[in-house]
């Protein structure tokens, strides 16, 4: 039961640093630049669980004042992820209109393949 | 039971993860990346961030869906082959994880009230809300009254972003159009 108790404490904090290595790991290893940007996203997802996990109060609801509640969750992660989610999807789509030009002049958005047309244009 | 919910949900967030990393077809990854969303929403609604939550099963799993398919439709689905082998990134990912893993001995236990961050600047504001502001919901109020500039911030990244697509993608549908052009003038001569 202490075990089960121990890891429950900690889990949110694991699996949010598995959801963080796992996008830095798409990101470094893969050459797909679409592949590249769904990795970002996964990392800034994992930014979400890590800002809003600590928030949490056990017990309590969400922060929306009603007289006939007593423990709330904090609402200033909330707010900051809020913001977050928004800038997320405008750096990704700004992302993904590079990775189409990239795709017209290149006719490819493997980065290999962009590296040897490179070396063969030189 | 909130606990064990949560344990749940997360644990399916991972395997979905593991997917996402593995697969190469980029439409299978895309649609796999909103089930991500949609779960990482169950997740948000378990931890009390209802505001949050709809606004990830909105934007994450719709508008970045969407635009990823789009993506998809002008480039190509299937991944190539990597070339390199994989140990390096492996090796990079791993150490950092496990430092990480390493570094939430100091932090303290989930869902407790009485910890730094519950006990300073974010209860101050549900106590000042309703009198300051007279908004029942505080994640409204913050967003809107107590951090307006933050929020007016976030407009301008969305505004810039947005300008920043449409530079990127009017070029090019003006570059084709002077390449086709000069095709034309060649071919006569």
């Amino acid at each position: 039961m202490e075990v089960l108790q121990a890891i429950a404490a900690h889990y949110n904090h694991w699996i949010t640093i598995f959801l963080m290595v796992a996008g830095l790991y798409v990101v470094v290893a893969r050459g797909n630049m679409i592949k590249k940007l769904i990795g970002l996203s996964l990392f800034q997802t994992s930014v979400y669980l890590l800002y809003i996990s600590p928030g949490k109060i056990l017990g309590g609801t969400a922060p929306i004042i009603d007289p006939s509640i007593e423990v709330y969750s904090n609402p200033l992660p909330h707010v900051l992820i809020l913001t977050a989610i928004v800038v997320g999807v405008a750096t990704l789509a700004l992302g993904l209109g590079l990775v189409v030009r990239i795709n017209e002049v290149y006719g490819s958005i493997e980065e290999d393949e962009i590296f040897t047309r490179e070396d063969d244009d030189e | 039971m909130e606990s064990f919910i949560n344990m749940i949900l997360l644990t399916l967030l991972a395997v979905v993860t593991l997917g996402v990393v593995r697969l190469r077809n980029l439409f299978a990854v895309v649609i796999l990346g909103g089930i991500y969303s949609f779960l990482m929403a169950s997740v948000l609604i378990v931890l009390d961030a209802v505001d949050v939550s709809m606004t990830e099963a909105s934007v994450g799993a719709g508008i970045s869906t969407v635009l990823m398919l789009t993506v998809l439709y002008m480039t190509r689905v299937e991944e190539a082959k990597p070339v390199h082998t994989p140990i390096l990134p492996l090796f990079v990912a791993g150490v950092t994880g496990a430092v990480l893993v390493y570094g939430t001995w100091g932090l303290p236990a989930f869902g407790l009230s009485d910890t730094p961050i519950n006990t300073h600047v974010g209860m101050r504001y549900m106590e000042l809300s309703v009198p300051d502001t007279g908004i029942p919901n505080v994640v409204t109020s913050v967003l809107a009254s107590y951090r307006g500039f933050d929020t007016l911030g976030e407009t301008t990244v969305v505004f810039t972003a947005g300008i920043g697509v449409l530079l990127l993608l009017r070029r090019g549908v003006s570059l084709a159009r002077l390449r086709r052009k000069q095709q034309e003038e060649e071919k006569p001569s």
